[in-house]
């Protein structure tokens, strides 16, 4: 678990004020994005929107759909997955438009994506320095002696000391974080307006973590990128994000600004997430909370709401499935009963 | 410190392997046949017989004529070719230009007919490409090589006229030999290439290349294959060697003036010493190309630690 308290939390909303009044730039946008195989949707009808200087944090349990609807938003998804629906604009384009190439050129430039194992991530065979020039000669036209130049001043400022010598090495001389450090500075080569974190810092130690997530920040305010942050860490939702959206067997349950979300957490299972979190308080209980059932195969998700069986509040009328409605404010839940809460 | 131990095993396993094979060799010609009564009329008085034996050593025992071959043999001496009288090595070597040409010209188009074939059919998996690749594959797999050259020789040179059959005297000669050597190990160059290609696609790295912008051909170019390059090079380098040996049957069918030609005249006519230098030379090939592709492999993958390394 992730160092989380209090101070942290409070350290981080002293930034958010300026993003609340909503003047800044869409970066991304989502509508009614629904992703599956040939079998069955594993992202349904899913809307997000993030603005420019940022933080969207996506929670959710294993497997419901959180890296799925990045790679989407990436423009990544390959066979066996398809965009069934949805529109996905990147600064007021509409991308499924564009053709792979022009993609290519947007990628990498003006969005990037770190992933979550940044040694596997890595190509092993290539020089990490090399890997991070390759972006700034492909999409800046600069020469390969330039782009390694900046390379290396782009590992020195992702706080990796040694930077000349760290460029020659091959991923599996580095350690994870260094790695993962690595990415980030890969990602940010050509300053992206969109930024993606699938898991960036999931495989991570606390200590690295921490240290990953205030780089992440630091650089996010100096570029004013947007960002999408995966995680099912609700503590590394507390540290950076500015909204959440959770998420639950391929849609989203819950949005709101993280403050809402931790002091009133509307839908069931967000209830549930945050029971769940370990706190320094709860161990002396001996007893781990949990939420009860597993999430269903996306094959076989229950008629109405998907939580329905797993949910203590379940009645009849969820077997209607729940828009994602506002609640307060722009505080939105996928709950019959989340008026109840509020 | 690594890198010389590592040298020196290679080499000692090398040396063995020459051994082994040079001993086998010499023990079935030894067991197969008398050289003598095969080359001298039948009618020759025991006398002259017994003459040629003492001449080629052969009135001493295996174990005694083995002892000689591999002393002389660490001296640099091969022995006398019984047909002709002059050292084997010679005789061998004048062959070897011949050979060569046709083992790297078979080589260059095994390579880039395999490696084409296969990169093609692991990009385009499941569509038609991949399938005509694949059905290429398993004809250059499963076709004898005696046969391919024979439909060679009935295609172009007997029913289209185009190209000679037998001999080595041009360019034109090259090009049958050549082209059904390096048919027949495409084949499985290219099924080596496709499953590498096809293993690599799928792994992180190469959707982290897409993420960053990069187009179908650079990723290909310099992201799939130096990580799919390392068992195909391996199948190369056991191609490589092969070539040589391989040669034997094709060189025979098309009568290329080359050492496989003169192999298996050699094995005809009871010819130890010739026989037992190019079984040497081919073993000899082989031992070194394995051990350049051990060095190869370093230089591929960084992640073998068989090279110094500065960063280590």
């Amino acid at each position: 678990m992730t160092v989380i308290d209090t101070e942290i939390l409070s350290a981080g909303s002293d930034r958010r004020g300026d993003l609340a009044s909503g003047k800044a730039e869409t970066v991304l946008s989502v509508e009614g994005l629904t992703v599956g195989t040939g079998r069955a949707d594993l992202v349904i009808d899913v809307s997000l929107e993030v603005r420019a200087g940022e933080t969207l944090c996506l929670v959710g349990e294993s497997g419901c759909g959180k890296s799925l609807t990045c790679l989407a938003a990436m423009g990544l998804t390959s066979e066996p997955l398809i965009v069934r629906q949805g529109r996905i604009s990147f600064l007021g384009q509409n991308l499924s438009s564009l053709s792979e190439n022009q993609l290519a050129d947007i990628r990498g430039r003006d969005m990037a994506m770190i992933f979550q194992d940044a040694t596997a991530a890595l190509n092993p065979v290539r020089r990490v320095g090399m890997q991070i020039a390759e972006v700034l000669v492909v999409h800046r036209g600069l020469s390969w002696r330039q782009a390694e130049k900046q390379a290396i001043e782009l590992i020195a400022s992702v706080g990796i000391p040694e930077p000349d010598l760290r460029a020659k090495a091959f991923p599996h001389q580095l350690s994870g974080g260094m790695c993962q450090r690595i990415m980030i500075a890969m990602a940010l080569a050509c300053r992206p307006k969109l930024l993606i974190a699938d898991e960036a810092t999931t495989a991570l130690d606390v200590t690295t973590q921490a240290q990953i997530l205030r780089l992440m920040r630091e650089l996010q305010a100096e570029t004013d990128a947007a960002m999408i942050f995966v995680t099912h860490d609700l503590g590394v939702v507390a540290e950076i994000a500015d909204r959440v959206a959770v998420m639950y067997s391929g849609r989203v349950v819950e949005t709101a600004t993280v403050d809402e979300l931790f002091e009133n957490p509307l839908h069931p299972y967000t209830r549930g997430l945050m029971a769940c979190r370990l706190h320094a308080t709860t161990t002396s209980h001996g007893r781990i909370a949990a939420i009860e059932g597993t999430v269903p195969s996306p094959s076989r998700r229950p008629e109405g709401c998907s939580f329905r069986p797993r949910c203590s509040f379940a009645k009849d009328t969820c077997l209607t499935l729940p828009a994602l409605a506002p609640v307060v404010g722009n505080h939105r839940a996928a709950c019959h009963f989340a008026g109840d809460f509020a | 410190m690594m890198r010389l131990q590592f040298i020196l095993t290679k080499l000692l396993r090398g040396l063995l392997t020459l051994l082994l094979a040079v001993t086998f060799v010499f023990i079935v010609l030894r067991v197969s046949g008398d050289p003598v009564s095969m080359m001298l009329p039948d009618d020759t008085p025991p006398a002259i017989v017994a003459e040629y034996r003492a001449a080629w050593g052969l009135d001493k025992t295996v174990p005694e004529q083995y002892v000689r071959f591999i002393w002389s043999a660490l001296h640099g001496d091969l022995g006398y070719s019984f047909r002709d009288d002059r050292p084997a090595l010679t005789v061998v070597l004048e062959r070897v230009p011949m050979t060569l040409l046709l083992g790297v010209c078979g080589f260059i188009i095994t390579v880039v007919i395999g490696l084409f074939a296969g990169i093609a059919a692991a990009l385009k998996r499941g569509t038609s490409v991949d399938h005509a690749a694949m059905a290429f594959s398993i004809f250059g797999h499963s076709m004898p090589n005696f046969f391919l050259a024979i439909l060679m020789i009935l295609l172009f040179s007997m029913t289209w006229r185009l190209l000679p059959s037998s001999g080595g005297a041009t360019w034109w000669h090259l090009i049958l030999p050549a082209v059904t050597l390096g048919i027949i190990n495409a084949g499985t160059v290219a099924r080596f290439t496709r499953s590498s290609m096809l293993e690599v696609l799928h792994q992180p790295y190469m959707r982290t290349a897409r993420a960053k912008g990069l187009r179908l051909t650079r990723r290909v170019m310099s992201h799939a294959i130096p990580n799919a390059a390392i068992p195909v090079v391996t199948v190369l380098g056991l191609r490589l060697g092969g070539l040589i040996a391989g040669a034997v049957v094709v060189e025979t069918v098309f009568a290329w003036p080359g050492i496989g030609l003169m192999l298996v005249n050699a094995v005809g006519q009871r010819d130890l010493p010739v026989v037992q230098t190019i079984v040497l030379l081919v073993a000899l090939t082989m031992v070194i190309t394995n051990f350049i592709v051990d060095l190869t492999y370093g230089w591929l993958d960084p992640r073998i630690e068989n090279r110094p390394n500065k960063e280590g």
